[in-house]
């Protein structure tokens, strides 16, 4: 009987391309490898296309004049000011086109996919047809039809149609009244404040009340009460502070208040009627995920329908809701730079457009407007992430 | 036998119909769309909504429509719906763009060969699928001969490519493309070798995280950058290429999530059966999971087709690019309705048939898991 005798860890060369462990480490190295010669080779190439060209490189231009005008601007801009402004004024008008489209987009989502689950035969039969026909037409050419349908199908300001008291929709766009703050006016901000305050201070003392006795307060009425009522008598207390700029026709078009061009109202609408046939199917999705038992079962407590939809169904919907409306907002954000089809000037069509056919400087305009929108995108998808850690299931 | 009331030993009477109320269309009414006040206000408005927009649209869309005027006045002169001559009359452009009229044959054929490579693809009941299977391997060869030329047929450059013709070869190569990537990219991120993970995380974040359009921007300004000095391909190819790894990231989330749902049970079958990595994926694992994940792959296929539109953007002639040249016509300025709304259509039946076939999917794979 004799003893196996222990080889000793002999490593062959062989054994870094068989043996699992080895194997594993080689390939890494490998990819590695790759990726730098990759890497390389890209820098090193455009080092040397940019020689070749004679192109100058650097951020230095962001600080020279733009020489280009920007037709809706929430901030100070004029042609004279620096390309970084530009690029700030694009992004500004980037997050209010995205911002707009998405509360739009909300609304109308909840509103088609709640609608398109009820047990109204003609009503779900409207919101199926809506959603199929929107969410199968590309995205830029319903941007495209109805940007053509505010530029040709609109009258000219002279008729504009005024379907409100100081509403005028034109082919130049849509005139609304604009408000006129005078000093006065913190007061009413500071009122509405105040009225959120009350109005969560009383839903709790609410549920402390109905914890203890049982009594239930209409909180939903009284909150939203005292926010509209508390702001409006401050109003009329402080002596009306906030007056109402009108528009009026003037030549050929509307001055004074505040005028929504034509490519907002295109891209605004598109945007938002889009990505809402997309939120309704998940909000579909999400009340059907919620088990016909939990109905049944607040029902059978004595729950009435509207607050077990409330407190029953919503709560468990919106797990399943969330995430995918969340990357629906974003997506929202990302297709906004389709703007650039109709002239809306965003971050693509400001720095990444006119200020790179100006300058010359694709590499750097380009590196900005990916980088915004990385960002954009990385930080409400971490958020996003921790959300979700927080309100999983916990499962037992 | 005069008189008419009969009698009947209890239990023999003949069961008597349902009352009017709960039997056919009105119980059917009732149920669907009277069954409470507030759906029978719901039913009326939009009963009334129907009424107002249905026949007005009718109206413009057919019935006061002109197919064969010779230019926009001449529509508006003779009806006052839509004036569909335009399209009509550039019918042709819209499907082909600037390909040459007289090899536009070579279009027509490719595509019909296109369904003939699909049809073993997509069903399992066509007759001879094993042969057809064949075809649709090298009909990707063929179809590059057919559309660019070469081999004996007259060469043709792609930026003569225009239309629906162009859309449908950009979506469709994309699709082909990005699906194989797309799976080596969910594997690639569900890898245990990290360095191949992290590569992966970093290539499908950065194109998810960033609008297509900025990609096609690359495609055409910085590519050549990038590439060794005076080299130059074709803006075509380097849009295809965008426009699939621009897909393949988010199938590759999509198939990540298939992947995430199988149990670990199967992995370890597999490797206990002494499957090898690549015998365990294809052979257990991503046969389920693909099966999981159909109706995201789709969704992905559906929304990379309408993408194809933004190609216009970068200076391609798709259907969107040809309609910015008819418009500036000044026979046809104005008829931008007509003309979108044209190539809506062509958009909602190729995405709509494509939704149904992954519905017909679905149901064919779910072999009795269903209850």
């Amino acid at each position: 009987m004799s003893a196996i005798e222990y080889q000793g860890p002999s490593f062959k060369l062989e054994d870094l391309w068989t043996d699992r462990r080895w194997r594993a480490i080689s390939i890494q190295i490998l990819a590695l490898a790759g990726l730098f010669a990759f890497l390389a080779f890209i820098v090193n190439n455009t080092i040397n296309n940019l020689s070749l060209l004679g192109v100058e490189t650097g951020y230095g231009f962001l600080a020279e004049p733009s020489n280009y005008d920007i037709n809706q601007t929430l901030i100070e801009y004029d042609s004279r000011s620096s390309h970084f402004r530009a690029a700030i004024v694009g992004l500004l008008n980037t997050g209010v086109v995205a911002i707009a489209g998405i509360i739009a987009a909300t609304i109308l989502g909840f509103t088609v996919g709640v609608l398109r689950l009820s047990g109204n035969w003609l009503i779900s039969r409207i919101m199926y047809c809506y959603v199929e026909f929107t969410r199968n037409v590309p995205l830029l050419l319903q941007i495209l039809l109805w940007y053509g349908i505010v530029v040709h199908s609109l009258p000219r300001p002279k008729n504009a149609l005024e379907p409100l008291s100081g509403i005028f929709l034109s082919n130049r766009g849509f005139s609304v009244p604009a408000p006129v703050a005078e000093p006065a006016a913190w007061a009413i901000f500071i009122a509405f404040v105040i009225a959120i305050a009350a109005a969560i201070g009383f839903g709790q003392y609410a549920k402390r009340v109905q914890e203890a006795t049982g009594k239930i307060y209409p909180v939903i009425s009284i909150g939203l009460g005292l926010i509209v009522v508390l702001p409006v008598l401050t109003y009329f207390l402080s002596g009306q502070p906030i007056s109402l700029d009108w528009p009026a026709l003037r030549g050929f078009n509307f001055a004074g208040g505040m005028t929504v061009t034509p490519e907002f109202v295109a891209l605004w609408f598109a945007l938002s009627i889009y990505t809402a046939s997309f939120i309704s199917e998940i909000v579909r999705a999400g009340i059907q995920s919620v088990s016909h038992g939990q109905t049944e079962a607040a029902y059978s407590l004595g729950i009435k329908p509207s607050w077990t939809m409330r407190l029953v169904i919503l709560p468990q919907a919106l797990r399943v809701i969330l995430p995918p409306l969340i990357s629906q907002y974003l997506n929202l954000t990302k297709n906004s730079s389709l703007a650039i089809a109709v002239g809306y000037m965003d971050v693509v069509a400001t720095i990444g457009g006119i200020s790179l056919n100006q300058t010359g400087r694709a590499l750097e305009c380009m590196s900005i407007v990916l980088a915004t929108y990385l960002t954009i995108s990385l930080v409400i998808s971490t958020i996003m992430n921790w959300y979700n850690k927080r309100v999983a299931l916990v499962e037992r | 036998m005069t008189d008419t009331t009969e009698t009947f030993a209890p239990g023999t009477h003949p069961d008597l119909p349902p009352p009017l109320g709960s039997r056919g269309i009105v119980k059917w009414m009732r149920e669907n769309l009277f069954s409470s006040a507030t759906n029978t206000v719901l039913t009326l408005l939009g009963a009334y909504l129907i009424y107002l927009a249905v026949p007005a649209f009718l109206d413009w869309f057919i019935l006061d429509a002109v197919f064969d005027a010779g230019s926009r006045n001449e529509c508006w002169e003779r009806a006052g719906g839509a004036c569909w001559s335009v399209v009509v009359v550039r019918f042709d452009q819209l499907m082909y763009g600037f390909y040459p009229e007289e090899l536009r044959w070579r279009v027509d054929l490719a595509f019909l060969l296109l369904f003939v490579a699909l049809a073993p693809v997509l069903f399992d009941k066509v007759p001879g699928r094993r042969y057809l299977a064949i075809f649709s391997i090298v009909y990707p060869v063929i179809a590059f001969f057919l559309l660019w030329g070469g081999m004996g047929l007259e060469p043709v450059e792609s930026a003569k490519f225009g239309g629906f013709m162009l859309t449908v070869l950009i979506g469709v190569s994309g699709i082909i493309a990005s699906l194989p990537l797309g799976i080596v990219l969910a594997l690639g991120r569900r890898s245990e070798l990290i360095v191949l993970r992290v590569v992966c995380i970093c290539f499908i974040e950065f194109i998810r995280g960033v609008p297509l359009i900025t990609l096609l921007f690359i495609a055409s300004t910085l590519l050549n950058y990038f590439l060794p000095p005076g080299s130059n391909f074709d803006l075509l190819l380097r849009v295809l290429i965008m426009v699939t790894l621009f897909a393949a990231a988010y199938l590759a989330e999509v198939i990540r999530g298939g992947l995430q749902a199988i149990p670990k049970g199967q992995f370890e079958a597999a490797m206990s059966m002494g499957m090898s990595y690549w015998k365990m994926m294809g052979l257990i694992v991503l046969p389920q999971a693909m099966k999981i994940s159909i109706p995201g792959i789709v969704n992905t296929f559906i929304g990379l087709y309408k993408d194809t539109t933004l190609v216009v953007i970068i200076g391609l002639l798709d259907p969107l690019g040809l309609s910015q040249s008819i418009l500036a016509d000044s026979k046809w300025q104005g008829l931008s309705t007509e003309i979108y709304i044209f190539i809506a259509i062509f958009f909602f039946l190729s995405c709509f048939s494509m939704s149904r076939y992954s519905i017909y999917l679905e149901n064919k794979l779910h072999r009795g898991h269903k209850r």
